[in-house]
Order: C-alpha cells, then structure tokens, then sequence
C-alpha cells in the first residue's frame, strides 16, 4: 500500500465479563486498510465479527473495547465522543450484515426504508430523496426500481434483500462498508451477483471493504487481502492470490480440510488443531 | 453403592462439585444439575427469594400448625370475644372468641388445600388438551379449542356461583367450581408451545424413529410445555386464592366453623370499624400469601424462560 | 434400493396450494450414495422429507427396499430407514440427555441391551462414555451432529437420508463429520441420500446425483460429470461456476434473478 491507510487498528482486545470468567473474543488484532477488499476469515468463534463491531463502536451490553491505535482517516476512534460516532456510523463506514430479513423493517416499505436511510444524513427534501433512492436501485441492478420501491421486504427474495442493504448503505457514500458474511444465506448464483455489485461499488467509488466470512475460498477469489483468525488473534495476513502458499499451519490445515468438486481422495484431511495456536503471540 | 445414595453421603465441596461436574454418571445427576444451575439463577433475584420465603412459610406454617396453636380455632369461647391483639392471643379474638392466630395458621392448610388441589386438576387437564390440539391441528385442534373458548368465556365467579348453586355449597364444591373455571388459560398456553415445538426437527427425528403420537406428546411435547404452565400457575395463584376467598365471603366455600381465611373477612365485616382485626388480619394473610406467589412466579418466570438462556 | 417414480409434493389446497416438486424420477442401488444438489427453493430437501413420510400433500409412487409406500409408514420402514438433519442444535430435544437421545429410538423397535447398544453408538462416532449424560446445549455443534449420526444409526438402519448434514458446521468440523459418514457407509453397507447445495460436498460423498430447480429435474449425472466439469445441462453448468469462487466476468453469464 502506497497511501496512508484510511483505517488503523492496532493491538485491539474486545472482552465480555461472564460469571464464568472473562471471554476474551478479540485478542490483539492489528491491521492497516487501504481502498480495497480485505477479508477476515475464520471459523466460529474466532472472533471475525467481534473485530467488525469494534471498529463501529456496535460492541454489546458489557463488551469491553481496547486498542493501542484505532484511527479512521485522523479520527480516534477510542475516545471518540458518542456524537462523532454517530455521524461517522452508517455516514462514512457502514455495516452490512447476513440476513437482510433482521435488518430490514417489516412493516414499511422498501422505497421508504431507503429514502430515511437517505433524509438521516443529509437534509433534502422528500421529492430529492426519493429520487436519489431510485439511483441506488438501479446501481445495484434491480430490474424494476419502480416495483421494488412500493414492496415489503417480505415481497423480496433474499438476493434481492441484500441488494437493498446495500443500496441502503450506498447512499451516504460511505468510505468503509464492514460486510459481515453478508452473502452466508443466499445461493450460490445470487452470491455471485451481490459480491459482483460490491465489487464495482468498490472499484467505481474508490470505497474500501471488509469483507467477513467463514468461506476461505470465496474469500480469496473475491478480496485483495486476506486475513486469517483464529482464537480472536490474527494467524496470517496475505495476499488473496497468494493464499494457496500460506505459510501458518492452521491455515494450511483449513485449506486441506476443504472439499473440493475436481480432488475426490478417500478421506478429507482432518484439522489437527495445534493448543500453541491459541496462546498469544 | 448406587447413584442416589452416593449423593447423599456426599456432604460440603464434595456435593458441589458432583452437582456442577462437566460428565454427569446418570441421568439422576444430570437431573439434579439442571435444577441446582437453576436454582443458581433463580437464587439471584431478591425479589424471587423473598417470594419463595413467604411460601415456604406458609408450607411451613400449614405443617407445623398443631404446634404452634394453642387450640384448634374452632371451639367458642364467648367470655372471650372480640379481644384485640395481647401476649395471649397475639391476633386478638374473633365474634365468638376464637384465637384469630391459631384459625389463620389453620387456615393456612385449608388455602394449600385449594391451591394444591385446583393446580392439580388444571395443570393436566391444560397441558394434555392444550398439547393435543396444537400438536395435531385440523379438526382436533378445532374442537378442542371451541371447548377451550366456551370455558374461557365466562367470567371465573359467576360460572363458580353458578356451579355452587347446582352442586351446593362445600369446600371441595368450591376447589372443583375453581378448577373448571380455571383450566381454559393453560390450554392456550400448552397449545401455543405445541404449535412452535411441532415443526422442529427433534420432533420430525421422533417421527422417523416410529414414535407414537402419544409418546411424542408425552415425552418430547409436554417437558417443554410444562414450564409456561407452571409459571401461570404461580402467578395465577393469588388469582384463585381471591376467588376462593370470594366464595367463602359468600357462604359459598368453606362452612362455619371452617377457619377459611375468606370467610373469616366475611363473618368479621360487621365489626370493621370497632374491632378492625377480625376482619383485617385475615385480609392481610391473603394479601401476603397472593403477593408471595406472583414473586414467586415472576422469579420461576425468569428461570424458565427460554429467552434468558441456559 | 429406492425408486421415485413422478413424485410430486404440494403445500397447501386448492388456489392456495403450491407445488413444491413436481414430476420426480429417479432411481438408487443399494449400496450407493446418490445426491440431490439444487439451490433453494428446488424442493430438494422436501424430496427426502416425502420420502421419509414426514409431510403431506404426496403424490406419485415410491418404493423402497420392495415395499411401495402407502401414505403411512410401515415398522418395518422406520427400522429400515432413517435421517440425519441439517440443524444440529434443533435435532436434538433439548430437555433430552444424549442417553435419552439415544435410549428411545433403541426402546421404540424393542432392542435388548440398551445401554451397551448407547455406549457402543457414542463409541462409533468418537464419542466417549462422558458424553452419555450431557445435554445437547452442553456440547459443540460438531458433537451434536455426531450425537445426531449416532442415533440414526444405533438401530441399524440400511438407509440413510442426510438432509444438509454439514451445512451448520465450521469447515474443520465438516470434513470429521464427512469422513464420520463415510466410514459407517463403508463399514455398514449403508445407502446414502444426500442432500447438499455445496457442490464439493456432493462431489466429495456421491456416486450419482440429481440436480433440481424449482422442483423438477434439471438433470441425473454421474459423480465423473460433476467431477470434470462436463454436465450436460446449462443449469448445472452455471451452478458448478459459481462454486468454483468470485469471477467478475462470470457473473455476467449468470442468469439474473427477478
């Protein structure tokens, strides 16, 4: 990366005290982004999500956030006042979750949902938000924009649904969009055509992406960078093109245990999950 | 030696850790666990707590009553009537003399009596209609449901007073007359789990294993039913000791000499303004054992709600 | 082994109704694991749920193990046959001890000797003894799932049927749990219906397969097919691309969605 990173985490711990003892879900994640695709992969519990919801303050109830550095372009994001958050979340980083059935409103139409989404940010007129809601339609290629804008959300497929979050969060033209697995419940096909609108939102719009999820593969066929956790610490960061060298044994192990449509061996390589993995480095 | 009196010879850290250990040996100690973790969550709510002491007590009070009155709260005494509150007759005495604290501990046999035996009948009779008309829909479910819908609809006292006209006025006539007004609510609970539970996947394995509907209902349906209906059950309570009251307070319930607590308001109103703790202090034992078992519900509530967690 | 003979299933009556599948052949041999790969909405996993006897609304003729199936099923069906489901927490009663669990499919076809036909189950699927009296929210996704296999198998069915019996698990525990499935496979002689919208998974476990779009058939292919990339269908053509990870360029062929 040549530029300075428009986001800088450093050393970030996130714990929740329990009865039982602190979880320590997050434990020392350090990482620069750039204008581009970085993934988070990992399995359950090794604390992608975690990571996500730290950066947007969205940590819950007794969640506990720690970080040497956690800068978004010169802003600190640690000691952030709860109004600066406020504007910079879903103005100028965005998140995008799995199941665009919670995250939409049921009772109000798409059209609306997306022109609040709109008249939060920015004070316009209605006429001028419903105008700039159709433009976010038709630039995550719905066919009819028209149609879609007087639907409920239950009306819509699910593909069609996180098209709609993702029009959503487009419009604010935010600098960072954090997308958490969103494409987990949909088909494969449809996965496609989400991840492909995504990728020209970055391309086109210069916005950088973090993009979380357990699919190694789709992970590095789709971002720029990748890195891997395991246990809430960083286990290897490359090169999506790269990965197939990967050096950390946990992620060898991953890539060895996947199934694959052309190999077809007896058995799948089975994780050998090495305890020094989850000590911290 | 077996599981059960491994435990019992278990005493301080020993039972402690059999009661929290990660493999339980038996289903026994699995059992057990479940209740103690909580019984740990449950034991967290002062509010709870404070219900479950005034239960307890009144447990307590009912079991121990012959020791600790001096007489039976039945015998008239009328050299002695309506003396207030002394060292002798803590509660003062009634109309015709009688200790009023030795016919409230006895009384409190008699609200058990109702409550235990009312919840005895309801429970079943909600959980085994309520289970079957959500579990099997369609013309079952319907039929069920309008029975349900005709009990429901009557308000609880006047069906009771109409009852008791028919079957005339006794205790039992009464803990039945409650019963059958009560059991509709329980009903809709149990059938509104069912309708959830029905469609799961532990029951369609069930299903594949070639269990009968019956075995379904009883061992996959019920134990996850049971729970709501016991926290309606509490928290009903005081709903059904005040109409027991009720019908006691119209001659309807128990018969004199009867210490029924509701009753004794009953007999005692005429002498509210001069001798205030004849009619009182029964009011005032109602009042705490209805509060002491909506905080008692309210705390089973919380433990047993999915939504808390396990 | 199993023969589907223009199955059709449909939800609801009348106006309201939907068909869900639709005009449905197929054929298995003993011994074979056959897939049915489909994305949602193809009626995939309603197909082994008809199978099975779990739903109504069946039409068409199905035979398995010489028996035609008739609207209930038989004993002799329910000792022969049995499934593992996607959902591992939600396949196991959650008031259920693993003993439990295991106990009742054992007790409803009247086997002697339970607790050792448990222990020997827990054994088979890499489970110990400790196991036997936990319940399901005390154990791991990738236990419960075994633990699910588990009481399929302890009254030794000849069939299987494996609804998505992967798709809820970390992709470390999957592979143990696909190698667990094949080993009892090989062990046992057991036929496999396998229900998948990961291709890799079908390609990994299957013999033959059917793909299935909006309830009907697209295409029947043996497992080489899928392999070397050579279907005949479009359909499967497009659903093999889109496995194989994000292309840009190939998204634009894809078919798009209303």
């Amino acid at each position: 990366m040549n530029e300075t990173p428009i986001l800088s985490i450093e050393d970030l711990h996130v714990t929740f005290p329990t009865p039982k003892g602190d979880v320590r879900a997050v434990r020392g994640v350090s990482f620069d982004l750039g204008r581009e695709k970085l993934g988070i992969v990992g399995e359950s519990g090794s604390g992608k999500s975690q990571t996500g919801r730290a950066i947007l303050g969205l940590i819950a109830g007794r969640g506990i956030v720690h970080a040497k550095r956690m800068e978004f372009d010169g802003i600190d994001l640690r000691n952030a006042s709860a109004q600066t958050l406020r504007a910079i979340r879903g103005n100028r980083i965005s998140m995008i979750m799995q199941d665009p059935k919670y995250s939409l409103n049921p009772v109000i139409t798409v059209g609306r949902q997306i022109e609040e989404a709109y008249l939060v940010h920015t004070r316009a007129a209605k006429a001028e938000a419903r105008e700039r809601a159709m433009e976010m339609l038709k630039a995550v290629r719905i066919r009819n924009p028209e149609r879609v804008y007087d639907a409920y959300p239950h009306e819509v497929s699910g593909g069609m649904g996180q098209r709609i979050m993702i029009a959503m969060m487009m419009i604010p033209e935010p600098d960072i969009i954090i997308a958490d697995e969103p494409t987990s419940a949909l088909d494969v096909t449809v996965q496609m055509q989400v991840l492909a609108i995504l990728d020209d939102m970055v391309t086109q719009r210069g916005m950088a992406l973090i993009f979380i999820s357990h699919d190694l593969n789709l992970v590095a066929s789709f971002c720029d960078r990748v890195l891997i956790m395991y246990a809430g610490q960083v286990m290897e960061v490359r090169e999506a093109r790269d990965l197939h060298n990967a050096e950390h044994p946990y992620t060898r192990g991953l890539l060895e245990c996947l199934p694959r449509i052309d190999a077809h061996g007896e058995s799948l390589a089975v994780l050998q999950r090495d305890p020094a993995w989850a000590d911290l480095q | 030696m077996n599981e059960r009196s491994a435990a019992v010879s278990m005493h301080g850290v020993g039972l402690r850790d059999w009661l929290l250990s990660n493999a339980p040996h038996s289903g026994f100690q699995a059992r057990c666990q479940r209740f103690y973790l909580a019984w740990l969550i449950f034991r967290r709510n002062p509010i709870a707590m404070i219900g479950l002491v005034i239960t307890l007590g009144l447990v307590l009070v009912a079991i121990f009553a012959p020791w600790i009155t001096s007489t039976n709260g039945l015998q008239p005494e009328l050299m002695n009537r309506l003396q207030p509150g002394s060292s002798e007759h803590w509660f003062g005495t009634d109309e015709l003399g009688r200790d009023i604290f030795d016919r409230i501990v006895w009384g409190s046999r008699i609200t058990l009596y109702i409550v235990g035996l009312v919840g005895m009948i309801v429970v079943p009779i909600g959980l085994v209609v309520g289970t079957v008309a959500g579990y099997m829909g369609g013309y079952v479910d319907n039929v069920l449901m309008r029975i349900t819908d005709i009990f429901l609809a009557f308000p609880r006292l006047i069906l009771a007073l109409a009852l008791m006209a028919a079957l005339g006025p006794s205790l039992e006539n009464a803990v039945l007359a409650i019963a059958v007004t009560t059991w509709s609510p329980y009903a809709r609970i149990a059938r509104a789990e069912a309708l959830t539970i029905r469609n799961s996947e532990f029951i369609m394995a069930a299903q594949m294993q070639g269990a009968s509907t019956a075995g379904i209902l009883y061992r996959h349906v019920m134990p996850l039913c049971i729970s709501s209906v016991i926290v309606r059950l509490t928290l009903d309570m005081a709903g059904i000791i005040l109409t027991a009251a009720g019908l006691g307070f119209l001659g309807l319930g128990a018969q004199p000499p009867t210490p029924e607590w509701g009753a004794m308001i009953s007999t005692g109103r005429q002498f509210l303004l001069d001798q205030w703790w004849v009619p009182t202090v029964p009011g005032i034992a109602i009042f705490v054992v209805s509060l002491g078992f909506n905080l008692l519900g309210d705390g089973l509530r919380d433990v047993l709600d999915p939504k808390s967690g396990e | 082994m199993i023969s589907v003979q223009g199955l059709g299933v449909t939800f609801g009556h009348g106006s309201s109704g939907f068909q869900a599948v639709a005009d449905l052949s197929f054929e298995v041999e003993r011994g074979e694991s056959f897939g049915l790969v489909g994305e949602s909405g193809s009626g995939k996993t309603t197909v082994l749920r008809a199978i099975a006897g779990l739903i109504p609304g069946v039409s068409g003729r199905l035979t398995v193990a010489g028996e035609t199936l008739g609207p209930k099923r038989s004993k002799r069906f329910r000792h022969l046959v049995q499934m593992v489901f996607q959902d591992p927490f939600g396949s196991l009663h959650p008031r259920h001890t693993v003993d439990q669990i295991l106990s009742e499919p054992a007790r409803i076809h009247r086997m002697n000797d339970i607790k050792n036909r448990v222990l020997r189950a827990l054994e088979e699927v890499g489970l110990d003894s400790s196991f036997r009296f936990r319940y399901p929210h005390q154990v791991s996704g990738g236990q419960r799932q075994r633990i699910a296999v588990a009481r399929a198998l302890i009254i030794e069915p000849e069939i299987v049927l494996l609804d998505e019996p992967t798709s809820a698990l970390d992709v470390s525990v999957q592979a143990e749990v696909l190698n667990l499935l094949n080993h009892m496979k090989r062990e046992r002689g057991l036929t496999y219906m396998l229900v998948s919208h990961d291709l890799a998974v079908v390609s990994h476990m299957c013999d033959r397969l059917v793909v299935m779009q909006h309830g009907r058939l697209v295409e029947t292919l043996a497992i080489e097919q899928l392999r070397n990339f050579t279907p005949a269908h479009p359909y499967t053509s497009q659903l093999l691309r889109a496995s194989e990870g994000y292309d840009r360029a190939a998204v634009e062929t894809l078919e798009d969605d209303l």
